[in-house]
Order: structure tokens, then C-alpha cells, then sequence
């Protein structure tokens, strides 16, 4: 599936809009950019206009892309709802309307529905980020976890393009709370499509069954340690309480059985790479030794991030690079 | 009045069980006289109007419709909405109570079928069957059967306590018409916005379940099994568009039983599934929810078998910024009546080979049937003159912006028809010329 043209070019609403050669060109503008001297990332997006719409905060998300683009040389112009600066009870299309009106040449959008920034893409005409949207995804987190893994499992090099075949061989088992995971379902949807074999981990209230039928290359285990024995890959994800609570789900038994743990990671998989997208929650889904250890990448992917995030608004932006 | 003199048509009129050449006068408001071809050659009409290749059949009738007066005119008005009816092939419509206010008392039905709305053809309502459509109490049905009431909904939502939908269905029962019942367990369906499954899995939307809508179904089944046993009435359940498998079956099931239960379908929920959803697509967007193939299937297969009674748009007009919005925040609902025949005759006649007097019996004499009305549905003599005149070979691409409707939600802009109306006419005026 391509990006249909309802939407400008550059935008990046759902990995699915990305081929193979979309996202080998992206990773190979970030290598590109990651070179470069300071001062002549800085000229790349001089004078633009970038706009980030939050609507649910983000700290991490928030900061990396406004970094990214300030690297570049953009102005940044952040509007959200903690800020109050979203005008209340406007509509999500006027408030990317006035946004573009005041210059903005391409909006990064977080925002607590589902589908928001097919929304704002097609009203506003702009290139359109997606920075996370409800429960469905957050591309950019995948392609930075997609440039942690090249770069861990197979080099600087590996990791400045990729082919339908980069990841054949590389299992990924992404664990915990799937159903509400937009990081899960991102990763899932991309890394298969570049030859890896996604697991997917979790008890029945945090991932149902149909999860599976996401797409080709992704399987369900709810044995945590049997996934755990054949990934080269393990990508924890956030357990909120609150959400358990409703889910009547209990917590001690979460742990018990998927926690990542030192004693787990060293009986079943002591070679994997340790991911997470953050925040993590210490002590629940992973233990901080873990967390801190040598097979952690998540440090990393902090990294990472700033440097797809840069690449993609070049890429959004066509700046000349 | 002046008469119109309608000939050289292939008249399908199932009620009356005629598939035929016939020609037809229409006087006074009425059918005078339905004949062999040639054999009203000497009447005398002001009209005459040549229908060589066309089908002739009794005016459609919509037993669901929206027509959003009073109170959301930028929508949709009884005009407006009546006018898109007409070019559906449409003669009668039963506008849904889920007006501001709530249709339910006598004095807001009078209102709404008063003549001063406008309406382009014949206008039934269905009141709400509980005040306010809040679920507690029941409005008065003596009452408003009086004033001209064809059943009691309370659509949009369902009757949802047993004892309230008991006492609906007994009071129904009393005044000789159905309740008509949104099958939605409401309980079950908080923050859902399409439905339960795969696609909605990954587009990261809440779902509703196909127990949701089967439940009350089987309860409703169940109120009436109880009703007949222990009050010795015979109350009549309408189900509202169904859209699973399941409830059909439940359906299916309780009409073998000879329980007294009438059913509709939507058209969309027989031709498009949820990946019709595409990207966040509220166009798309209605409730009950597009389902799967297997349960589109058996919409189908129901239609053919009769288990379902008839096909209902569930016309739901809303304005384009409403549906400009994340899709968890736009309204429910689509427009149908411009679509309804098109689709019909596309996927049904063509599709499934069901025949041309099915679909006509499908959308005009069953649903004047379901609602009781005497003199429509069919083209005897002294019935009302309620006439479609369509084209069942034609092909053509439906383009929402021609519509007549004030709104344009349609998932149908540009999508196959089959079957285009050349003229509609309503208890003998001629309100549409396609
Ligand atoms: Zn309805």
C-alpha cells in the first residue's frame, strides 16, 4: 500500500505508507545527516517553518522531533493542550488551518485519537508527521527502532539502507501491553516487511487474537520464555497500572510471567538486544538491571531517534540537502 | 388532478402477483385502471408518459429513515430529505424520532406530518417508544397510533431495560403496530466506533462485538415468547438493520418458531465490509458498524431466503464538518436514499440473481406490510398512485454532489449503480423525472 495522493508528499501517517525503498532512503538520509558538521545540518531547513500539534503530552516524542528540527535550522512552533494554546472546541481541521495560514509548512501531530492525522493530512494539504495517534501508531519509533536493530545486530553500515531481505533471519518479539500499543503495532507492520519474524507476547487481555492477522510475519506466543529462546530482539513495552486495574488483570502474575528480568534474559535469550520505547516502568515489565545492562539498546534509541526524526522533516520538508 | 396515462412498461407488482406488460391510468390520486397493453389506448390523460423499457412498480418504501426536522435542519429537512427520496424511486418514508426534540408526543408527530413541512411524498414517523428516548417511560402509544404513529423506536439507541421493552411490546401489541428496535447493547459498546475484529485491531479502534447487537435480538426474542404465552398477544418485532450473522440467525431461528418478528437491511451492510473503512474513512462510519464478509454474506443469503423482511437505507444525513473529524468523533451514519435501488439491483439482481419482483417486494410491499399502511405497496385498483418507473438495465456512477439531500456522507460517491429511476410519482404527481 502507498501513501495515496490525498496526501503531500513527504507525510508519514503509518508505516504502511512506506515501501521498502521509502524506508532505505530514510535510513540513508540519516546516516547522511549524522556525518555532517553541525553547521551545515543547521543551513538544511533554514527559514522553514515546522509545527508541532500536541494534544496529549510527550515528553520524549516532543523533544526529539523539536531537537531534530532545530538542528536543522527550522523554526519550531509547538501548540498543545497543556500549553492551552489549542483553542478550545475548535475543530482539529480549522486548528491545522490556521496553523498553515500562520506559515507552518508541516505539522507534527500527537494526538489521543486514532487515525487524527489522516485528518489533518487531508484537510491541510501539508506534509504531516505522525507522532503517535491513539492506539494505532508511531512510525517514527519504528524506524528509529529499525536503525537500532540494523545497527546493533549488523553494523553502522547495515543500518544506512535496507532491503526486503536486511532482517531475514532476526526474530523480534515485542511484548505486553499490544492493545493499546501504537509502538506494537508500528514495529509489527514494518519490521516483517523487511524479512524479520515479529512475536508478539502478552496475555489474552492485553493481546487478542487478532492481532495476528495484522499482517504477514507475525505470530502470537503468550510463552514468554519460549518467544524469548528464539529472538535475537526483545522490545518491552509499558505496563500502565491503571489500564491492568481495568482490565482486572493481576500484577503480581504480570510479572511472574513477563517480566524481562536478569534471570530470564540470561536462561532464555542471553545474546538478545533489550528495547524499549519508553517511558519505562522500572520493576514491572523489565527489571532496571536489564534496563541498564550491556544487551540494553535503549540509551540508544534515544539516539536514534533524534537522527530518523531529522531525517524524515528533511524528507517532509524536501529540503536540499 | 390531472391523469396520467402510463404504457408500454413491464408492470411488477408482487403483491398482486403480476410481472407483466401493463398499462396504467392514474386519476385522481389513485390507480383507475391497470390493462393489457393498448387496451386504455382511447383514455383521455393530461400526461401520458411511454415507459417501453422500463419497470413499472409500486413507489419504494423506506421504513428508516432520518430526516433530522426539527432541530437539525443544516442537515436535513423533511423537504429536503423527501425531495432525495423521490430520486430514490421513493414514495413513503418513516422518519426515526431522534429529532431535537424527540418526536414523542402527539403534538410534535402533527407537527412533523403537517403539510406545511413540505414533504415531496407520503411522510410516516415512528415516535419514540419511551419519553425522550431515554429508556424509562413509555410515551403514549394509543395516543399517537391515533394521530397517525406507524410503530414506536426509540433508534439510535435500543430499548435497553427488559421490563421497559416488555411493556413496549405489549402496548405495541394493543395498538396493532410494531416496535421497531435499534439491537445495540449499549453496555457492551462505550467508545466503540466501528466493528470488533482484525481491521479495528490494527487501526487501533475500539470495536463492537456481534454479541452486542445478537443480544438484544435474542432478548427481545425471548420478551416475545414470554409476552405470547402469558398475555396471549401477539406483539410485532421489527429488528432495525441487522448486521451480523448471528442476530439473522437468531431471527431465522424465531421465525421458524412463529414468533411474529420482521427484520430490515441496510444496503451498505449488505455491500461494503469494515476494511471499507480504509484510512479513518467517517464516511464509512455508521452504526451498527460495517462488519465482515461472512456476516455481509449472510445479510445477502437472508435477503434471498427471506429471513430478512425488507431493505432499509437508514438514511443519516449529516453536514461535511461533522464528518471532517477524527473518526472516533464523528457522527454515526451515511445517506442511502439516492443509493438504496442502485445497490439493490447491482448486488442483489445482478449479483445474486434474485429477481426483479423480490427486490420490488424487498423495497415497497413488504415494508408497507411491516408498517401497516393500507393503499401502497401495490397496484391494484383504488390504491394510492405511488409509482416508480426505472430503467433496471441502466448503468451509471452515483456523484454524491448531485444530490438532493442537504448533506453529502455517502461512502457511495462514484460507486456502480444499477437501475436508474426515470420517474417517481407520488399519489399521482409526477415529483421526480430522472
Ligand atoms: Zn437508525
Amino acid at each position: 500500500m502507498t501513501l495515496s495522493t490525498r496526501y503531500a508528499a513527504g507525510s508519514l501517517l503509518s508505516v504502511r505508507d512506506l515501501s521498502v525503498t521509502d524506508v532505505s532512503s530514510v535510513l540513508e538520509l540519516a546516516a547522511r545527516l549524522e556525518k555532517m558538521e553541525a553547521a551545515e545540518r543547521a543551513r538544511i531547513l533554514s527559514g522553514r517553518t515546522v509545527a508541532l500539534l500536541f494534544y496529549e503530552s510527550s515528553t520524549r516524542t516532543r523533544t526529539s522531533f523539536e531537537l531534530a528540527a532545530k538542528s536543522l535550522g527550522a523554526t519550531t512552533t509547538l501548540v498543545s493542550d497543556k500549553s492551552s494554546s489549542i483553542e478550545k472546541g475548535e475543530s482539529l481541521k480549522d486548528t491545522g488551518l490556521t496553523l498553515r495560514a500562520l506559515g507552518a509548512e508541516c505539522i507534527i501531530l500527537r494526538h489521543p485519537a486514532s487515525g487524527a492525522p489522516f485528518v489533518l493530512a487531508r484537510e491541510t494539504g501539508l506534509p504531516v508527521l505522525n507522532a503517535g495517534d491513539g492506539m494505532h501508531e508511531h512510525p517514527s519509533q519504528a524506524l528509529l527502532d529499525l536503525r537500532t536493530i540494523l545497527t546493533r545486530l549488523h553494523g553502522t553500515q547495515a543500518a544506512a539502507g535496507v532491503t526486503a531481505d536486511s532482517l531475514k533471519g532476526v526474530t523480534v518479539v515485542i511484548t505486553g501491553d499490544i492493545l493499546h500499543s501504537r509502538v506494537a503495532r508500528s514495529n509489527a507492520l514494518l519490521l516483517p516487511r523487511l524479512g524479520a519474524r515479529v512475536i508478539l507476547c502478552g496475555p489474552e487481555k492485553l493481546l487478542p487474537q487478532e492481532a495476528a492477522e495484522l499482517g504477514p510475519g507475525v505470530e502470537i506466543e503468550r510463552d514468554f520464555d519460549r518467544a524469548l529462546r528464539q529472538s535475537q530482539v526483545a522490545m518491552m513495552l509499558r505496563i500502565q497500572k491503571e489500564r491492568l486495574a481495568g482490565l482486572e488483570l493481576d500484577l503480581g502474575d504480570y510479572i511472574e510471567r513477563y517480566q524481562l528480568n536478569g534471570e530470564r534474559l540470561a536462561a532464555t535469550a542471553p545474546k538478545a538486544l533489550v528495547m524499549h520505547p519508553g517511558p519505562m516502568i522500572r520493576g514491572l515489565e523489565i527489571a532496571g538491571d536489564v534496563a541498564d545492562g550491556t544487551q540494553s539498546a535503549i540509551e540508544e534509541q534515544v539516539a536514534h531517534g533524534l537522527r530518523v526524526r531529522s531525517a524524515l522533516l528533511v524528507r517532509a520538508l524536501d529540503g536540499n540537502i | 388532478m390531472s391523469d396520467i396515462l402510463i404504457f408500454g412498461g413491464r408492470l411488477i407488482d408482487p403483491a398482486n402477483h403480476i410481472d407483466a406488460p401493463r398499462d396504467l391510468l392514474l386519476r385522481d390520486g389513485h390507480v383507475a385502471a391497470v390493462e393489457a397493453p393498448g387496451a386504455l389506448r382511447g383514455a383521455t390523460a393530461a400526461e401520458t408518459i411511454d415507459a417501453t423499457g422500463m419497470i413499472v412498480a409500486p413507489g419504494l418504501i423506506d421504513v428508516h429513515v432520518h430526516l433530522r426536522e426539527p432541530g437539525q435542519t443544516y442537515k436535513e429537512t423533511i423537504a429536503t430529505g423527501t425531495r432525495a427520496a423521490a430520486a430514490g424511486g421513493f414514495t413513503s418514508v418513516v422518519a426515526m424520532p431522534n429529532t431535537v426534540p424527540v418526536n414523542d408526543t402527539v403534538a410534535k408527530l402533527e407537527w412533523m406530518l403537517d403539510a406545511a413541512r413540505d414533504p415531496a411524498i407520503k411522510l410516516f414517523a415512528m415516535p419514540a417508544a419511551t419519553v425522550g428516548s431515554m429508556g424509562a417511560e413509555l410515551t403514549d402509544f394509543d395516543a399517537l397510533r391515533t394521530a397517525g404513529a406507524v410503530g414506536f423506536t426509540d433508534d439510535g439507541k435500543p430499548v435497553l431495560e427488559d421490563h421497559v421493552m416488555r411493556a413496549a411490546l405489549v402496548a405495541a401489541a394493543r395498538a396493532e403496530v410494531p416496535v421497531s428496535q435499534h439491537a445495540e447493547d449499549t453496555r457492551l459498546t462505550g467508545g466503540c466506533s466501528m466493528n470488533a475484529g482484525a481491521v479495528a485491531f490494527r487501526l487501533g479502534l475500539r470495536g463492537m462485538t456481534v454479541e452486542a447487537e445478537s443480544r438484544i435480538v435474542e432478548r427481545d426474542l425471548q420478551l416475545l415468547r414470554d409476552i405470547e404465552k402469558k398475555e396471549g398477544l401477539r406483539p410485532h418485532l421489527h429488528v432495525q438493520h441487522v448486521s451480523t450473522a448471528r442476530a439473522m440467525q437468531a431471527i431465522r431461528a424465531a421465525k421458524q418458531e412463529g414468533l411474529h418478528v420482521t427484520c430490515e437491511v441496510a444496503p451498505h451492510h449488505f455491500t461494503l465490509m469494515d476494511e471499507a473503512i480504509g484510512d479513518y474513512d467517517t464516511h464509512a462510519k455508521m452504526n451498527p458498524p460495517l462488519r465482515v464478509e461472512a456476516d455481509r454474506a449472510a445479510m445477502v443469503a437472508a435477503l434471498v431466503d427471506g429471513t430478512a423482511d425488507c431493505i432499509a437505507t437508514d438514511h443519516a444525513p449529516h453536514a461535511a464538518h461533522e464528518k471532517e473529524q477524527e473518526f472516533e468523533r464523528a457522527p454515526n451514519g451515511i445517506t442511502g436514499l439516492e443509493t438504496a435501488l442502485g445497490l439493490a439491483l447491482r448486488v442483489l439482481h445482478r449479483g445474486q440473481g434474485l429477481s426483479l419482483s423480490r427486490i420490488v417486494s424487498l423495497m415497497s410491499t413488504t415494508p408497507a406490510e411491516i408498517i401497516r399502511v393500507a393503499g401502497r405497496g401495490a397496484l391494484g385498483r383504488g390504491h394510492f398512485a405511488d409509482i416508480v418507473i426505472f430503467d433496471a438495465g441502466a448503468e451509471w456512477h452515483y456523484d454524491a454532489k448531485t444530490t438532493l439531500s442537504k448533506s453529502h456522507n455517502t461512502p457511495f460517491d462514484g460507486a456502480a449503480m444499477l437501475g436508474k429511476v426515470k420517474a417517481t410519482i407520488s399519489e399521482g404527481r409526477i415529483v421526480y423525472r430522472g
